[in-house]
């Protein structure tokens, strides 16, 4: 389950060794914004390090890349591909032919590595116009495609607007990435809220994601990961339905009756659906394993 | 590996370690400072000699100011120093 997904500077061993006990989801080791060019080499040895000596219990571990058109990306991929992070972090995703371009260098590192092939997979992030735009031809562009990333700063300056603290500016790309990937079948972040204090505006921007169909969001700061986390799990009040979503099924199956209903409600394949992800969710906050009749 | 100039990496932050190497005399000289030496700087130094004999460095002199890295964290920032006192350039 990825609800959060914090972003740590990857030449900060600080924030680097502590990564696993900040409660994130995954957290995305940056080797691209957060690291200046002259300290590139030193950021790549310094995650291979932290990679390969410890333990980030059960974060899932990505690497924000550095863009294409930077000399960068191949010596980045080369560092950290051995070490088997499981996602890769494609900035600024132009169209389809980028992704591809990525997929055919981790498929040439997977096997000169003796990979397991197509293990590594793909985070696409979306952050200029035409990103926004072919974001679903991105996410088709290889089965490595995971998820799409929503990356709001960049975006406003390339489409000449102010970030603002509401997000109207953004609500377009929001809609469009939300409704990209679940074309596609993959799962789709939301971009960070980038005032670190301001906590309130934080739940409401992530609520507000939320409502729009996003899987999960985007953290700059160890002190957002609890919130996202609360606001992108299942409520107990959704996981009682989703339970008696499945009881009623039950109850219909047993009394030999085609179609059921749930509070005055006929239970249709959308709420099956719907119910059927509250209790994996709710599952794998659990640490348990879904059940598999549901 | 040459150590060809001087050349640091890391940075005084908490938890990491700015290391300046430069040319030696024939052998490797460790001049460490670092806020847990009571308790590991032994380990420190012993971890710092280890990485550079791996690099193949023989003669260096090795300046170390330490506030709390792991040893992963002074592999990679010895790692780095090496590559930047021994390169023409980088990437």
């Amino acid at each position: 389950m990825r609800r959060s997904m914090l972003f740590l500077p990857a030449n900060s061993p600080n924030m680097v060794v502590n990564g696993g006990v900040l409660g994130a989801d995954s957290l995305i080791f940056d080797l691209e914004d957060a690291v200046s060019p002259d300290e590139k080499d030193a950021a790549r040895d310094l995650l291979r390090g932290a990679l390969e000596a410890l333990d980030f219990g059960r974060c899932e571990r990505v690497v924000r890349i550095n863009g294409l058109d930077t000399p960068y990306w191949r010596a980045d991929l080369e560092a950290v591909l051995p070490l088997g992070p499981e996602l890769i972090m494609l900035p600024k995703t132009g169209c389809g032919e980028d992704v591809r371009q990525l997929d055919g260098a981790l498929t040439e590192l997977e096997d000169a590595h003796r990979l397991t092939p197509g293990r590594t997979g793909i985070i696409a992030l979306l952050e200029t116009a035409a990103g926004v735009e072919n974001a679903y031809a991105a996410a088709l562009a290889s089965p490595r495609v995971k998820a799409l990333f929503l990356g709001a700063e960049d975006l406003t300056a390339d489409l000449r607007c102010q970030r603002t603290k509401e997000g109207a500016e953004i609500l377009y790309a929001r809609g469009r990435l939300v409704c990209a990937a679940r074309a596609a079948g993959v799962e789709v972040y939301d971009t960070p809220f980038t005032n670190v204090d301001d906590l309130e505006g934080l739940e409401k921007d992530a609520s507000f994601a939320k409502g729009l169909g996003f899987t999960g969001k985007a953290c700059i700061s160890p002190a957002h990961v609890a919130a996202v986390n609360r606001i992108f799990s299942p409520s107990e009040k959704e996981i009682e339905y989703a339970r008696e979503v499945f009881a009623a099924i039950e109850r219909g199956r047993k009394q030999g009756k085609g179609a059921v209903a749930l509070r005055g409600k006929m239970i249709d394949a959308p709420i099956v659906a719907r119910a059927r992800l509250v209790l994996k969710a709710a599952a794998e906050m659990g640490g348990e394993e879904a059940d598999s009749d549901v | 590996m040459k150590i060809a100039r001087q050349a640091a990496a890391g940075s005084l932050e908490s938890s990491d370690i700015l290391v300046t190497m430069a040319p030696g005399g024939g052998e490797v000289e460790i001049i460490l400072t670092s806020s847990v030496e009571n308790y590991y700087g032994d380990a420190i130094r012993e971890t710092m000699r280890r990485t550079l004999e791996e690099l193949g460095v023989t003669s260096a002199r090795v300046e170390a100011v330490d506030h709390g890295a792991l040893e992963c964290t002074i592999k990679a920032r010895i790692t780095t120093a090496v590559r930047r006192a021994g390169e023409e350039a980088r990437l």
